[in-house]
């Protein structure tokens, strides 16, 4: 895609062109080439030299049980978030599509958890499940049920999926809501008069026809798991107990900033980088597929 | 007021040749129609004169002084865009008066100007609207407001009408006719549509393949085309091109024979110039277009008077002309000179 | 719109079902918030002697008085204004920086234009998270910890907006760019006379996106603001739990948490069809 139309000239694109230049090699291009240097490298104790080691670090970090874990923790969390959010989410924008009106009002009422930071989702969260003073935790122990995140790790796990998924549910409710509304009225009536129940109708005409939105929101759901997530793991759990809710984008700040391991952490941001990467790669065939439809 | 020369004028994109040198006089005040089917390359020429695209050979001259290298502002000229190209956040007034404003024209001038073209255009009470808030005719009378006001040598219109409804079509075609006359500006018209060609055209250029095929006045290109594409672009229905091994007797040095519907009549089976079968009839009132099977599996057209009995799908019939209305071509597809047809005089 | 569903609709029983499936999703989703509400008007005996009441107490003003006045490491009244300045400077600088280069990228042509292009597209796949350690040292190396351009030139170091106003600007039709030259404009006149007017809603809807983006930061900010004064709210919050095993002062924590979501959720309230623009145009 090329405009037809063009202005004459070098100096002016350039001009306007370099404020973000700078900015983007200053603070983007510069230190993500500085990551996958310094993922080359082991530091000595005292962060004067540094010893090459090529691909040691990665070696090291394919090797080390944690980082594994680390692995599967985040597949897990990311695998929950998604499908406990976009689960959530269908089942309301499915309920708000039925309704000939006040959709637009629910949609008012479910818009704004978007807005609130997974931090402070992870904050809310905490206070109702806290050991001592949560609502929910107390309530739940009346139930005879010993409520203690800080310990259990399937609970803990529990809870930062719930806070993730919480603020996640608008956002996926608004694009769920959105394709819907876009699939034609008649094609539903005619399945109708053909005698589809609702739930037939769900699974042969509407969930099909919603496929596009769901792919999409899969990918987005995910990318948001891995990276957006910080918040609420820093939070709640600081990563624990043990190692049991430290997803990667946690692991590298935590090698990295608490455990100055710098070559370490540069060799996970490169890992990182691969898995956007080869998310980003499969949102734009998806996107190419969608647009050559 | 102004005079525009084209010599030569070449348009290459990469490596294919779009336009293959086309020469052209508008002399001041004339109205020149470039009339062709898409992709002919009359909209890149049109634009050439613009100054939106550049030359890549040739020279194009306002009033004797070549412009090639001009931005457009500073050639004098002034374009009216297929879609109008109307800004879309501006008002009627704005849209019109943005270039004056560019120009830094006084304020009571702009509003004077502003003011004239408006009362020509019937767009006084629309002055403070937006775009969108404009039926069709309105845009193209606004984006015709903001090429007046600029007062420029040369008008460019480039399909201008292609967006409106067959009505509207014609009731705009006769008002840029009669506001070009009033206002005398030399036109450069761009449009694949024939009859506008006809009807707004001093003088048209019937552009085929990057080349200028024609240029002369449009009853004279219609009466004495120069190619068998200009006699099968101009006139409607097209014409009838038939080899001359279909005729009764045979035509010195023709490939091609080419007949008006017009001047074709239906006779008998068996005699006239050629035989057909009839494959349906459009009966449209005042004529009917009677389309025919030759023997060769062409089709040919008659177009007879609506009183005319009207024949049925499937009935033999000859087909019959005046042999002196007959257009020859070449192997060429160039015209073989005949006795020149005299062009109908029109009062 | 009344006769969407008519044929397909059950009226009655189901009807009354479906708005108590959305009201209870509603409650659900609503929870939270609710009760961080009743936390901050509440006093800290009432929250540490569980079960907490689940109404709204009298010490509203008290507890919000305390957190912006006072708060506990710095007053929220000022970690406020530090969230504000940061997300209004990442949207606005953003927002700035993008529109100029998407506007040189796609109405010019010039060595290295297509490069850039690809640069950006590079720039679209990498959030901070991946490379904070070399960019803290970057900041660091600047002397730009605890400064407000050390939260903020960092985050707008990317395209996505570049990107989107690229996809924008190649929507806007042709003839209006020869209209504007054969009118006599010049590039930046076109681009301040038609395509920045033009592009106002798109930018309204950027904007919104960025400011909840800005304002939602958690993990740059806790970076590189090591001094209370700079913390950001959203970042702050946490500072304010103590270590070991204090009673956390929850009042004060909470009505923080409410203030801090405030103005993410007033910009996403009162633009809600922009916002929801901004969103479905920026994943597209």
């Amino acid at each position: 895609m090329e405009k037809r139309v063009t202005f004459k000239g070098w100096l002016l694109p350039v001009l306007l062109l370099l404020p973000q230049i700078v900015v983007t090699a200053v603070f983007f291009f510069y230190p993500a080439g500085q990551a996958v240097w310094q993922s080359l490298f082991i530091p000595d104790p005292f962060g004067l030299k540094s010893q090459f080691v090529g691909l040691g670090n990665f070696q090291y970090l394919l090797n080390d049980p944690y980082y594994r874990a680390s692995f599967v923790t985040t597949a897990v969390f990311s695998g929950l978030v998604t499908v406990v959010s976009m689960g959530m989410a269908l089942y309301l924008a499915l309920l708000a599509d039925r309704l000939i009106k006040g959709s637009g009002t629910y949609r008012t009422l479910l818009i704004w958890p978007y807005a609130v930071a997974p931090a402070v989702a992870g904050v809310l969260w905490l206070f109702m499940f806290n050991t001592r003073v949560g609502v929910v935790s107390w309530y739940l122990g009346l139930l005879g049920y010993d409520w203690n995140h800080v310990l259990n790790d399937a609970e803990a796990m529990g809870l930062v999926v719930a806070a993730s998924s919480w603020g996640r549910v608008s956002y996926n409710f608004l694009f769920f809501l959105a394709g819907l509304q876009a699939i034609p009225r008649s094609v539903i009536e005619a399945a109708a008069i053909d005698g589809a129940h609702f739930w037939t109708r769900f699974r042969t005409i509407v969930f099909p026809l919603l496929s596009p939105t769901t792919f999409f929101l899969l990918v987005v759901n995910i990318v948001y798991a891995f990276f957006e997530t910080f918040g609420v793991i820093h939070t709640i759990t600081s990563g624990g107990p043990q190692q049991a809710t430290t997803i990667l984008v946690y692991k590298v700040y935590k090698d990295g900033f608490v455990g100055q391991d710098l070559g370490g952490s540069a060799a996970q941001s490169v890992i990182l980088l691969v898995v956007v990467g080869i998310l980003t790669v499969i949102q734009f065939k998806f996107i190419e597929r969608r647009v050559h439809y | 007021m102004a005079t525009l020369k084209l010599r030569n004028v070449k348009k290459r994109f990469g490596s294919t040749d779009v336009i293959h040198g086309v020469d052209l006089d508008v002399a001041d005040g004339e109205f020149i129609v470039i009339v062709g089917p898409s992709g002919c390359g009359k909209s890149t020429l049109l634009r050439m004169v613009a100054g939106l695209e550049t030359v890549s050979g040739g020279e194009i001259s306002i009033d004797g002084k070549p412009v090639n290298d001009l931005e457009p502002m500073d050639r004098d000229i002034a374009m009216v865009f297929q879609n109008y190209a109307l800004y879309p956040h501006m008002s009627v007034y704005d849209n019109i008066s943005y270039g004056l404003k560019i120009a830094k024209t006084p304020k009571e001038e702009i509003a004077a100007r502003v003011a004239t073209a408006a009362k020509m255009l019937q767009l006084e009470p629309y002055l403070q609207r937006k775009p969108r808030e404009l039926s069709g005719g309105q845009r193209q009378r606004v984006a015709m407001g903001r090429a007046i006001v600029r007062k420029p040598a040369v008008f460019l219109f480039d399909e201008p009408l292609s967006n409106l409804d067959a009505k509207l079509r014609v009731q705009m075609r006769l008002e840029i006719k009669a506001l070009q006359k009033e206002l005398g500006i030399t036109s450069l018209y761009v449009t694949h549509d024939q009859v506008e060609a006809m009807t707004l055209a001093d003088r048209m250029v019937v552009m085929h393949g990057g080349v200028a095929d024609q240029i002369g006045a449009p009853l004279d290109v219609y009466a004495n085309p120069a190619t068998s594409f200009v006699a099968g672009f101009i006139g409607s229905p097209a014409t009838n091109f038939l080899p001359p091994a279909a005729l009764n007797a045979p035509r010195d040095g023709a490939s091609t024979v080419g007949v008006r519907p017009e001047h074709t009549r239906l006779v008998h089976s068996g005699e006239g110039q050629t035989q057909g079968i009839v494959t349906f009839s459009e009966a449209l009132g005042a004529e009917t277009l009677v389309h025919l099977s030759l023997p060769s599996g062409a089709a040919f057209t008659v177009r007879q008077d609506g009183a005319l009995p009207c024949p049925h799908s499937g009935e033999h019939c000859g087909v019959d002309w005046d042999q002196s209305r007959e257009i020859l071509f070449d192997a060429d597809e160039r015209r073989i000179r005949q006795g020149r047809a005299r062009a109908a005089a029109c009062p | 719109m009344a006769e969407r569903s008519g044929m397909v609709e059950k009226r009655g029983a189901g009807h009354w079902f479906t708005h108590l499936g959305l009201i209870v999703g509603v409650l659900i989703i609503f929870f939270p918030i609710w009760l961080a509400f009743v936390a901050s008007t509440v006093t800290q005996p009432e929250i540490v002697k569980p079960p907490m009441p689940l109404w709204p107490g009298g010490h509203f003003f008290e507890n919000y008085r305390s957190a912006l006045v006072s708060g506990i490491n710095a007053p929220v009244a000022r970690m406020l204004g530090n969230s504000l300045v940061m997300a209004l400077g990442i949207a606005l600088g953003k927002i700035a920086i993008s529109l100029l280069s998407a506007f040189a990228i796609v109405y010019f042509r010039f060595p290295g234009r297509r490069l850039f292009f690809w640069l950006i597209f590079l720039t679209l796949m990498l959030p901070v998270e991946v490379r904070i350690v070399p960019t803290y040292e970057v900041v660091a190396g600047f002397g730009m910890l605890n400064s407000y351009s050390g939260l903020i030139f960092p985050l707008i170091a990317s395209a996505t907006a570049t990107f989107l106003f690229r996809q924008f600007f190649m929507t806007v039709p042709d003839e209006l760019a020869e209209a504007a030259r054969v009118d006599g404009a010049r590039p930046m006149r076109f681009f301040l006379d038609i395509l920045l007017p033009m592009s106002r809603t798109n930018i309204a809807a950027l904007f919104v996106i960025l400011f909840i983006y800005g304002w939602n930061q958690y993990l740059w900010p806790l970076l590189i603001t090591t001094d209370p004064q700079m913390n950001t709210i959203v970042m702050g919050i946490k500072q304010m739990f103590p270590s070991g095993d204090d009673v956390a002062d929850w009042p004060v924590i909470m009505a923080t948490s409410i203030l801090a979501m405030v103005p993410p959720i007033v910009v996403v309230i009162s633009m809600q069809n922009l916002f929801i623009r901004g969103l479905v145009d920026s994943e597209k």
